[in-house]
């Protein structure tokens, strides 16, 4: 069996044992529909006080948060078996287990709890997208539906580089990495607004070290067909998701390093 | 040439040690303090393809070690080992094709799927061609006795079903070479029976190689004719199980106890006293100057005698007995 | 028995809850980083929103990010969840031996809740205090820093309320506790709990920020004694007769809380026994 077909093969496995508990994955999707959620009522607080984001629109606003919620809720999918490393792979010795497979470890910690609870995220940020659409007058041409997805793709890789990485820490320390937190969702509440609205340095770091501005801000700036305040050319926008690919691309060659290190040093 | 090749391995371990309390945990965070832990010293042997194996030694021997070693999922710090003509580590998803490895205690079927969905999935992972995968699961599932626990999620299943279909998920692919470290720890009498059985029927009939880990001296004495003992990272005796027997499982244990007080001395040839705590006393003898009927016989002969059993050394006495008789081993 | 040895058992409980969750120092640091970014985030955020219109804000910039800090820091005042040692009790059967006890269940219960709470909201809010109300002003960016409060009445005021907060805290956790003791499915409740309480109690935004129509009612629910009220007295915005009114409505939804509590909680022993769980 190839590889794309055995990860929905194991996919598969991990949502069927989730469907065993109706009542629970329900109830789990719903929470995180609510937790993620209410994160939408504070923003129209604010514009329904304020009526503008330093220039920005209430439905401008909503198309950013609606694709970075999206794009985070798909990584964090697929990337749970990285964030459990640590204490369900390594700690109990099973990691071994995936090494005696002829299949790449990536592949099967991305097969790993496909959490159902996970749609509960992708929902809400469709939802808002949809509501953004609708309020920002977004123009979904060919051209732009197919960078949204080509930046969602980005942004997938971009977050799911960085739970790469914080399994990648697990080789190295059993402390506490929540650290990687301040990344992950400290990373798509940043993302969810415009960066424009953020001084200077935050956004340097966000463009060049994490590279959230490359596969939410610069993108949904084409898609909005806004000039960029900051003065970006416009086809940046359109190429910089690759950038999330990039640094998936090092999160792994990190990964190979940690896979080495826990195979020269044992468990 | 041999299947596998084993040449001076070496590892070590670096251990954190934490030292206790706040001020410990707080010290840990500036310095880590290691303890260096030599798992292996020197180990080599050599295995011919369809061979049995039994490794045999205490905790902390190195058998686990060596056994990661071989599968490929530890590298060693010097030393070569070839399997069929590679080294394990060198293309990994290449040589675990080929091995079937069960970790006793362990499981590798996934904890909430029925095991038959668990074979099913190493079939598509393992990419055996489905045909050949009837035809080896029907056979193992009827030569390990798993037909009614087929539909059941492995987290229901007791220790000694669960070895054995875990035995059946190592062999679903047809592996060359089965490793199997500690597979009858905890495990009840006929559970390990069933398990020794079917091993050796593997080895037999399919000509599968095997390399089996234990602490058990019953498992060695049921499946092997060739045991290594390793202690302390070193391989201590390689060769026949009946010339191991010979050489330091002569002496056997026989524990009487008496009606009365048990006597001080027994005046038997090579039969010598270890331990006397009211009735009980328990002697070792050599069976080749004195065999056990004849001294039970002699024994019952002259004293009122209540009970008595016999017993074999245990693995621990087995591998101090060698340090006496070979001194710290030379690699 | 003066009222002194009457409480020594709860204050033991107290202190005993209170010294073994110090202990988990790195859960107390654990999580102090993302709560430094978010805060940091919102507070650029909410900056941002004020560069477009100031006038129409109910409470300046500057409070608005002081507030957004300390919430931060009062982060474990929260009732999300039971206190985690009451389910295991209830889940090895040890909660039977609390009626045999001399002492008042509720109120052990209750010590030893608001030990777990204190543990948890100190170092944290010693931790926050020193991040944006030290470091932040000190790296030159007192703009976006942790001020301080509007004078010293206000200041003691503003201490006195999070104290009551914390009481008020536990009485409403210890309703989670009797509802776990009662085996009531904590999950659900929990699923819907956490947004609400986020949005009620003034750490998704200053409760003065949400629309001016639901004013009246935010400021009626009990959640805002937590962080809200003593906000306002910290700002100086309840002053004099309106601060003694605002400490009066906190030790209300205390008095309401233990009191249902405190039958409840009776109610669910008597069925534990009938039951001989």
């Amino acid at each position: 069996m190839g590889t794309l077909p055995l990860f929905l093969r194991l996919a598969g496995a991990s949502l069927q044992g989730q469907a065993r508990y109706p009542a629970s994955a329900l109830m789990l999707t719903v929470g995180q529909f609510l937790a993620t959620g209410i994160e939408v009522v504070a923003v129209w607080a604010l514009f329904h006080r304020f009526g503008d984001l330093g220039g920005w629109r209430l439905g401008e606003v909503a198309v950013f948060y609606g694709l970075v919620n999206c794009m985070f809720a798909i990584a964090d999918a697929l990337g749970r078996g990285f964030d459990v490393l640590g204490t369900e792979f390594l700690r109990t010795g099973h990691f071994d287990r995936l090494l005696l497979r002829p299949r790449p470890l990536t592949l099967q910690l991305m097969g790993h709890d496909l959490r159902i609870s996970r749609l509960g995220r992708l929902m809400q940020g469709l939802m808002v997208l949809g509501f953004g659409t609708v309020q920002a007058g977004v123009d979904w041409r060919p051209e732009t539906v197919g960078l949204a997805l080509f930046a969602l793709a980005g942004g997938t890789a971009l977050f799911l580089g960085i739970l790469v990485l914080q399994g990648t820490l697990a080789f190295w320390t059993t402390e506490s990495l929540e650290v990687a937190n301040v990344l992950t969702y400290g990373g798509v509440e940043a993302a969810q607004y415009p960066l424009a609205i953020y001084a200077a340095w935050f956004r340097r770091l966000l463009t060049f070290a994490v590279p959230l501005a490359c596969v939410a801000y610069y993108p949904v700036l084409a898609i909005l067909g806004r000039g960029d305040p900051l003065g970006a050319p416009g086809w940046v926008g359109w190429a910089s998701p690759l950038a999330g690919f990039a640094f998936l691309g090092l999160s792994f060659m990190a990964w190979k390093a940690g896979v080495r290190r826990y195979t020269s040093t044992g468990s | 040439m041999p299947q596998i090749l084993v040449d001076q391995l070496h590892k070590t371990y670096r251990v954190a040690e934490r030292a206790p309390g706040l001020g410990g945990a707080l010290r840990g965070l500036l310095r880590r303090r290691h303890r260096t832990v030599q798992a292996l010293a020197g180990v080599s042997f050599a295995l011919e393809r369809g061979e049995l194996l039994g490794f045999i030694g205490p905790n902390g021997a190195g058998k686990s070690t060596t056994v990661k070693i071989l599968a490929g999922i530890l590298r060693p710090d010097v030393g070569r080992v070839e399997i069929d003509g590679r080294a394990p580590w060198d293309d990994r998803e290449r040589h675990v094709q080929r091995i079937g490895v069960v970790f006793g205690q362990r499981t590798q079927l996934w904890w909430d799927l029925p095991v038959q969905e668990g074979f099913d999935l190493l079939r598509d992972i393992y990419r055996v061609d489905p045909a050949r995968y009837r035809r080896t699961r029907d056979e193992l599932v009827a030569l390990l006795r798993l037909a009614h626990v087929l539909d059941q999620p492995v987290r229901q299943l007791s220790l000694g079903q669960r070895m054995r279909a875990e035995i059946a998920a190592a062999l679903l692919h047809e592996p060359d070479i089965l490793f199997l470290d500690e597979p009858t720890i905890g495990l009840d009498a006929p559970s390990k029976l069933a398990v020794r059985d079917f091993v050796r029927r593997a080895n037999r009939e399919r000509g599968t190689t095997v390399l089996l880990t234990t602490h058990d001296m019953h498992d060695i004495e049921a499946l092997a004719e060739r045991v290594i003992i390793i202690g302390h990272g070193r391989v201590l005796a390689d060769g026949p199980t009946e010339a191991l027997r010979a050489q330091v499982l002569a002496e056997r244990r026989l524990v009487v106890d008496f009606a009365h007080e048990a006597p001080a001395h027994l005046a038997l040839p090579g039969v010598t006293l270890r331990h006397r705590e009211g009735q009980t006393l328990a002697l070792d003898f050599d069976p080749a100057l004195t065999s056990a009927p004849a001294l039970i016989a002699r024994i019952a002969a002259e004293h009122a005698v209540e009970d008595l059993r016999l017993e074999g050394l245990s693995i621990e006495e087995v591998i101090s007995r060698f340090y006496a008789l070979h001194g710290a081993a030379d690699t | 028995m003066n009222w002194r040895e009457r409480l020594r058992p709860y204050r033991a409980a107290f202190a005993a809850r209170f010294l073994q969750m110090l202990q988990y120092r790195s859960a107390a640091l654990a999580g102090f980083a993302t709560q430094c970014w978010w805060g940091g985030i919102k507070v650029m955020v909410l900056a941002a929103f004020y560069a477009g219109a100031q006038a129409s804000a109910p409470m300046p910039l500057h409070q608005a990010i002081t507030y957004t800090w300390l919430a931060q820091g009062l982060l474990a005042l929260l009732p999300w969840t039971a206190d985690p040692e009451v389910a295991q009790a209830v889940r090895t059967g040890a909660v039977a031996y609390d009626r045999l006890r001399p002492v008042d269940a509720y109120a052990l219960w209750y010590a030893r809740t608001t030990g777990w709470i204190a543990a948890r909201v100190l170092p944290r809010l010693a931790l926050m205090a020193l991040f944006a109300a030290v470091l932040l002003p000190l790296a030159g960016w007192t703009d976006w820093a942790w001020r301080a409060s509007a004078g010293a009445a206000a200041g003691l005021f503003a201490l006195l309320s999070m104290g009551l907060a914390l009481l008020v805290s536990a009485s409403m956790v210890m309703l989670l506790n009797i509802a776990t003791a009662a085996a009531l499915n904590e999950r659900g409740i929990n699923a819907l709990a956490v947004p609400v309480v986020i949005v009620l109690s003034g750490n998704l935004l200053p409760l003065a920020l949400l629309p001016d129509a639901w004013q009246t009612l935010l400021l009626l629910q009990p959640l805002a004694a937590l962080v809200d009220i003593p906000m306002r007295l910290y700002f100086g915005q309840l002053a004099g007769g309106q601060a003694w009114r605002g400490l009066g409505l906190q030790c209300f939804w205390l008095a309401l809380f233990v009191g249902a509590g405190h039958a409840a909680l009776g109610r669910t022993m008597r069925r534990l026994e009938i039951q001989g769980g």
